[in-house]
């Protein structure tokens, strides 16, 4: 079973697709030019502090907002390894899936967790806190298919026999 | 057992004799809807996976409006994108400034009721004015669908909403979707369908039912579905076949909720800062300051819009230090209002009026607000930093309240 460790930055319920990259920023010429940007109308500073395999773990309804992909993008590129809400968006889950950025619904972690503290994640099992196991569940498996094939880029790509 | 409408609009799509809820299912796009901001990331993606065609140019629709025209130099690299891959796939679908691709989308006849169509702008939901099935995704997806010709989907459940009876003067169809949205939250219809009826849904213009579809995102809906009907298939400029009579929810169908209002007791309505579903009644907001009033957006910028803001500005004149940018939603618009005197009233009251597009709604182009200012917007979101710094505060109303408030230059 995939497990990790990494450092916690808590948001709150509702953050939307403008707060995650502005659409000041969204024709900029790639994802890497965004990722300076990401989350600047909440939190400006977030994005130069957040590091590799760190984790989000936020309240309800993240990614609300628009279809821009921009978003999950930016958010793995900043080195965000997963985001862990009480909910997620329509349209932000099925991209962030597509982009091989992991999601995990969980309802009781937000209201136990501070910010800068660490957690342990088993994949499909559940997420390690202060000694305290939070259940996550497991997802369709259509959805593990395309996280398998590496996102729906690398599924396609096998689709018309190119890998 | 009976069906809602989403669930009508799969089966039929997928050929199966029924699907319920939760079901994943795939579905073949009748039409997709590409647009402007999205156009090099889904060109991008699409080589990325090596396809060599597009499943159906006619199927594609291809619409330039975030960035129209260019207001920063890169922007230009997306119009030659866009027209490189058109060129290329044989896509002869393309609006380079004729307007807002929702307003497009319904208004040029690309959507039919009982259609199955996605677009990379999450405002799709809009075309379930005329009983489609209409959702927003990513470039990706996109790219996938214009490979493919299909895409996965799960079933939704349906929160039926029922409307009787006859709204107040000062009343629009956007203070009834904003209310519902504080009722449901910002999340309350996520992965949900929603579905209109009632006599003051069947009252209703196609505008002011468009203006309801529009924001069904809002409360995080799939999609929000009116039933068609003879406004529709004139609108359409088609005739309702049996599948498409067929689109109403049945009697013994199952809905996960069921919400009944009076339209007597809605009342003029905004989202205030910074929340969609921060509903207040305007009574309650009355004698607020604001630096703007912009009328307009996907939700707001059709005729019986304009036409509602010039009633309401007749013989006045826009608040000394107020700012009024009016943006009709798309060309055919614009040259309506122009024909019916609307934007003359509303120039004359000290409008500011520009070319169709979004760049406003989202913060993109003309306009944009500074810190500590305050805008009455008729568009779909009053998120942090939408329509300029983060330090704006936003507030969502219908047309009619928007243009007392820019007359008033404060709530009123």
């Amino acid at each position: 079973m995939e497990q990790f460790t990494g450092k916690v930055w808590v948001l709150g319920d509702d953050i939307d697709t403008d707060i995650i990259i502005p659409t000041e920023y969204l024709a900029l010429k790639t994802i890497d030019h965004m990722k300076q940007y990401g989350f600047s109308p909440l939190r400006p500073e977030l994005a130069a502090m957040i590091k590799k395999g760190d984790i989000i773990v936020a309240g309800r309804n993240f990614g609300c907002g628009s279809s821009r992909e921009q978003a999950p993008e930016v958010i793995k590129a900043l080195g965000i390894r997963c985001i862990i809400a009480k909910s997620f968006a329509r349209i932000f889950f099925r991209n962030s899936i597509n982009n091989g950025l992991l999601l995990m619904e969980q309802p009781d972690l937000y209201d136990d967790i501070k910010e800068g503290q660490e957690i342990t994640v088993t994949v499909n099992q559940d997420i390690s806190y202060q000694g305290k196991s939070y259940k996550v569940s497991s997802l369709p498996d259509n959805l593990v298919e395309i996280i398998h094939a590496g996102g729906l880029v690398k599924a396609m790509r096998k689709r018309n026999g190119l890998d | 057992m009976g069906q809602t409408i989403i669930e009508k609009i799969i089966s039929r799509n997928t050929g199966k004799p029924c699907v319920a809820p939760g079901d994943i299912v795939t579905v073949s796009a009748d039409r997709v809807m590409l647009d402007d901001i999205m156009i090099p990331f889904i060109v991008d993606k699409f080589q990325e996976m090596g396809f060599d065609r597009v499943w159906d140019p006619d199927k594609v629709v291809l619409i330039y409006d975030h960035l129209v025209p260019p207001s920063q130099l890169d922007d230009i690299r997306h119009y030659k994108a866009g027209d490189e891959f058109a060129k290329k796939y044989g896509i002869r679908h393309i609006h380079r400034s004729d307007g807002i691709c929702h307003q497009l989308m319904t208004e040029a006849g690309y959507v039919k009721p009982g259609d199955v169509v996605f677009g990379t702008d999450s405002h799709t939901t809009t075309y379930g004015c005329v009983g489609a099935c209409s959702t927003g995704i990513g470039y990706t997806e996109m790219a996938s669908i214009l490979g493919t010709g299909s895409l996965w989907v799960k079933v939704p459940e349906t929160i039926k909403i029922i409307i009787e009876g006859t709204l107040k003067e000062d009343v629009m169809s956007k203070d009834i979707i904003l209310r519902i949205i504080g009722d449901l939250g910002a999340d309350g219809a996520t992965y949900k369908s929603l579905e209109f009826c009632g006599s003051t849904v069947e009252a209703m213009s196609i505008s002011s039912r468009m203006t309801m579809a529009n924001m069904a995102i809002e409360a995080g809906a799939k999609c929000a579905l009116f039933t068609p009907d003879e406004k529709t298939a004139r609108y359409c400029q088609t005739e309702l076949n049996p599948f498409q009579k067929s689109l109403s929810g049945d009697a013994d169908a199952v809905y996960c909720r069921t919400l009944t209002y009076r339209a007597e007791e809605f009342v003029r309505v905004m989202a205030c800062p910074s929340q969609v579903d921060k509903i207040c009644e305007v009574s309650r907001l009355e004698g607020t300051v604001i630096d703007q009033v912009f009328i307009g957006s996907c939700t707001n910028g059709r005729l019986e819009d304009l036409k509602m803001a010039a009633k309401v500005l007749e013989g006045k004149k826009v608040s000394p230090y107020v700012k009024l940018i009016v943006t009709p939603a798309s060309r055919k618009v614009y040259e309506e209002a122009m024909a019916c005197g609307a934007l003359k009233t509303l120039a004359s009251a000290g409008a500011i009026i520009t070319h169709p597009g979004c760049g406003l709604c989202c913060g993109r182009t003309g306009g944009i607000l500074c810190d500590g200012e305050r805008v009455v917007a008729t568009n779909n979101r009053n998120f942090l930093g939408r329509m300029g710094t983060s330090k704006v505060e936003i507030y969502l109303a219908s047309p009619a309240t928007a243009a007392a408030c820019a007359a008033a230059g404060k709530i009123v």
